[in-house]
């Protein structure tokens, strides 16, 4: 439905995308999930015809959105981060207005009667948008985006600045949509992606990290172990006893106080679940454990997972590039010089394990 | 785009702007005819077209100010230029919608010529021998509005372009008011002469310049009732001109 093929935008020498591709598949729910300024609004701008790529193609259910700009963007419902309200009209006349403005060929009651039953705003109806909550200016906004049925609908941050009841009646609003439409929501909050997603495309420097099945990257997730524990008793050794505690890779003392227990971030080595064994070892020593709290991975936890592992394994690949090269015969002057380096280094590593193996040799001897 | 047309109509009137427009436009131009026609006991209208046009200085800043720079401002342009709409279509909704306002304040203030010939119908009743024409020329009028009507599409266009290119309404209202002063009154300096009745600009060349830039040096023709093509092409190439521009200025935008 949507095909995004090296995707880039410069801004000057900045470049905020850079060769991005993706598809996703009609009927599906797709979550952008990147850290602020990592490339999601742009890349949602281009493929809603608001800003154009520098190179690259993303079309709407096989419509160029360069070549056909008006084509594609009869197909797309779009609410920006910020949504795009004229305040001093009644959500009526807003909602008229998108109306006229996408010529829609609907019934035209009938179509906003059910936009409105769809985000819940017939009671605000007649009401001038200046005058309503953040929540429902939020939801005139996804009704924009729902009216003429497009095929595409795309939010980006639909949640932000919502209360919690509210970010939950979005969600699940979003879910049902799902169903008849296919939807990319763009968020920078795992937990949002997880529970409204099929699908989670991470982006960060305007590149994409991971695309995934949204089970997958739970999997991920739960993979990483941490915890935080309420411990009652004497602080230096019971993080000690943590800290040799086999399946524990990770401790150390919170600034939290209750009484005489404190709190203990606990981290636990790759597969391993350490909550029962814990519990037994401190009931022996009599040191009770007042409270255990399971840390969800955040965002820079998943980055620091995710995002890691890819750079790290790119990073490693240049640098191996670089030295095959520079023993190579075929050396440029530019390559020569970073390899040279590179070669140093390697060469010294070299002599120094030679060293300290002859030593060893040595002392075996 | 007829959409975007609509809702900027009603943007004029369910904002102040629009009826402070009308309002100040109405009441100007009642007091311009008033003063150069009746007060001083002519028939000519030419003064009147001219003072008139003194007024669009601080008045076409009024109706183009907030065409772009508050869409800018609120985000809603992000709203149009998703929509299916094309960029030309989004620019001549805006630009259509204040010259109606325009053209419907200029077609209402038409009453101001009413008391002329009132006053004309009169003074031939009592002159009844007199083979003299008296009373104002209904041609050279009609000829003056629609050149009127022409040099106001110019200057709202010039109005266009500066609202796209500011995210302020005052900013926009502001340097509107300077750009449009300077192409009106720009003709001014040729007119000024020192003690010797010589002209202060001495280069000829610089003269024909100011008055090719100067849009009223245009509109002395139709003041002597004569009816110049090559003016309204004038006006409407630069309404053209700079319509062009704004919708490349949104172009440039996406490409930025």
């Amino acid at each position: 439905m949507i095909k995004i093929e090296h995707l880039v935008k410069n801004y000057g020498a900045h470049c905020a995308v850079d060769d991005i591709s993706f598809e996703v598949e009609p009927g599906e729910i797709v979550g952008f999930l990147g850290p602020n300024g990592a490339g999601k609004s742009t890349t949602m701008n281009i493929l809603t015809g608001y800003l154009s790529s520098t190179s690259g193609k993303a079309s709407i259910a096989g419509i160029d959105i360069l070549r056909d700009p008006i084509g594609a963007k009869k197909l797309i419902g779009y609410l920006p981060e910020q949504p795009p309200l004229y305040l001093d009209m009644t959500v009526e006349e807003y909602l008229n207005f998108n109306y006229d403005l996408k010529c829609c060929k609907l019934d035209r009651d009938a179509h906003l009667a059910e936009v409105c039953e769809t985000v819940k705003i017939k009671d605000v109806y007649k009401k001038v948008i200046r005058t309503l909550s953040k929540g429902y200016r939020q939801r005139v906004g996804i009704a924009q985006a729902l009216i003429g049925k497009p095929k595409v609908i795309i939010f980006d941050e639909p949640t932000v600045g919502l209360d919690p009841k509210q970010i939950i009646e979005i969600r699940n609003l979003i879910r049902g949509l799902g169903k008849e439409h296919t939807v990319i929501l763009s968020t920078h909050i795992l937990q949002e992606v997880q529970a409204v997603c099929d699908r989670i495309v991470i982006i960060n420097k305007g590149k994409i990290v991971a695309n995934e099945k949204t089970e997958n990257i739970s999997h991920v997730v739960e993979n990483n172990r941490r915890f935080n524990i309420k411990i009652a008793g004497p602080q230096k050794d019971i993080l000690a006893m943590l800290k040799n505690m086999q399946g524990i890779s990770y401790a150390e003392v919170l600034a939290e106080r209750d009484g005489d227990a404190y709190t203990y971030m606990v981290e636990s080595e790759y597969g391993v679940d350490i909550r029962k064994k814990l519990f037994y070892q401190l009931a022996e020593r009599g040191w009770p454990m007042i409270g255990m709290e399971a840390l969800g991975m955040n965002l820079e936890d998943i980055f620091i997972t995710v995002v890691d592992k890819s750079e790290e394994v790119k990073l490693g690949a240049t640098r191996n590039r670089i030295k095959r090269r520079a023993r190579g015969t075929e050396k440029s002057a530019l390559e020569r010089e970073v390899g040279a380096t590179l070669y140093e280094d390697a060469q010294r590593q070299r002599n120094e394990s030679a060293l300290t193996s002859n030593a060893e040799d040595e002392d075996d001897e | 785009m007829l959409a975007i047309y609509r809702k900027e109509m009603r943007s004029y009137f369910i904002n102040p702007i629009g009826y402070i427009y009308l309002g100040v436009f109405l009441v100007f131009s009642a007091l311009l005819c008033c003063y150069t026609t009746i007060i001083s006991g002519s028939y000519d209208t030419s003064s009147y077209f001219t003072f008139l046009i003194m007024t669009f200085i601080i008045l076409i800043p009024i109706l183009t100010m907030r065409l772009f720079a508050e869409e800018r401002k609120l985000r809603t342009e992000q709203l149009l230029l998703t929509a299916p709409v094309t960029i030309t279509g989004m620019v001549m909704g805006k630009y259509l919608a204040a010259l109606t306002m325009y053209v419907g304040g200029i077609l209402i203030s038409c009453i101001n010529f009413l008391p002329l010939y009132i006053i004309a119908k009169q003074e031939n009743a009592d002159n009844a021998t007199s083979l003299t024409h008296i009373g104002p020329i209904t041609g050279e009028i009609v000829g003056s509005v629609i050149a009127v009507i022409l040099l106001g599409a110019a200057l709202i266009a010039v109005g266009t372009l500066i609202s796209a290119l500011t995210e302020n309404q005052l900013s926009a209202a502001v340097i509107t008011i300077g750009v449009i002063a300077v192409m009106v009154l720009l003709n001014v300096f040729n007119l000024l002469t020192d003690s010797d009745g010589q002209p202060i600009i001495g280069s000829y060349i610089v003269r024909s310049v100011i008055d090719w830039i100067s849009v009223i040096s245009r509109f002395s023709n139709f003041s002597n009732g004569i009816f110049d093509y090559a003016a309204l092409l004038y006006y409407a190439s630069i309404a053209f001109v700079f319509l062009f521009l704004t919708v490349r200025v949104y172009e440039k935008r996406r490409w930025g």
